[in-house]
């Protein structure tokens, strides 16, 4: 066993753990911190897998900007961030029930694929990723009618939000 | 090195994680929350394919970084709606969100 698969294991362990425990705390607050850690993890996963530059945007996007979003909404509608009342629904069974087996049924399925144990292909020395993706982005041949798309979506997001809980009284 | 199954089922063990959070919260935050943590695994999932599968071709990345963009806007619309609601109703409990249930 490598360096790099104790790492893995050592990752992969806290994010689901802190994933675990962002959907089953009583206080939403310490809901949104473990999903902070759950985030971390991810953008960990995001640096074994040599997307750096994806890293940095999973700290910035989600850990900067929507985790603090979401602990802005959860102040927001405090009255009910850590009610006394279950915070399960009566339903919960059939949740866990559907949720174990998806999760069995994706790694039984991933597990009769013949690439299932790839190992990964060898990165050449003169392969920049970050300057191959910026190009992508915004070449013609490329991603730009996704990258524009996604502009005129944030755009719309933006005034949508701002629309949807303006106080009109 | 790494193989790829130890990614996958990582990745299928923090959606599921995800799902459950969603189908059985009561708060309509933490279902939020929940649907985050899906969106993630997705992302884990497409870089990995990226990395080995398809290292030359950025398709997987350039997916990623849309993803990113969506859960932003999924958020920033979400949590307008629930303030709003929360303002009118005064409770953001899922259950209690019936005003479109026939």
């Amino acid at each position: 066993m490598t360096a790099l698969q104790i790492i893995f294991i050592l990752v992969a362990a806290m994010t689901l753990g802190a994933g675990m425990l962002v959907v089953t705390a009583r206080n939403l607050i310490h809901s949104a911190l473990w999903l902070v850690t759950a985030l971390f993890g991810v953008a960990i996963m995001f640096v074994l897998l040599e997307a750096g530059f994806l890293a940095v945007v999973q700290v910035m996007v989600y850990i900067g900007a929507i985790a603090i979003l979401i602990i802005f909404g959860i102040m927001l509608t405090r009255k009910i961030a850590s009610d006394s009342g279950p915070r399960f629904t009566e339903n919960w069974g059939w949740a866990l029930f559907i949720a174990v087996v998806l999760f069995g049924g994706l790694t039984w399925l991933l597990a009769s694929w013949s690439g299932f144990q790839a190992e990964p292909a060898p990165l050449s020395e003169r392969f920049d990723s970050l300057r191959q993706l910026g190009v992508a982005l915004v070449s013609p041949d490329g991603y730009v009618l996704a990258f524009e798309l996604a502009s005129v979506l944030l755009l719309a997001a933006l005034i949508g939000a701002l629309v949807i809980a303006w106080d009109r009284k | 090195m790494i193989p790829l199954s130890w990614y996958l089922i990582f990745a299928a063990a923090l959606f599921s994680i995800g799902l459950y959070g969603v189908l059985a919260r009561k708060n309509a935050i933490a279902i939020l929350m929940g649907i985050e943590l899906m969106l993630n695994a997705i992302n884990v999932n497409l870089i990995a394919f990226w990395r080995y599968r398809t290292p030359e071709m950025l398709g997987g990345q350039v997916f990623a970084v849309i993803v990113f963009a969506v859960a932003a806007a999924e958020v920033a619309v979400g949590l307008a709606l629930f303030i709003s609601l929360y303002r009118r109703r005064n409770t953001i409990a899922a259950d209690e969100i019936d005003l479109m249930k026939w």
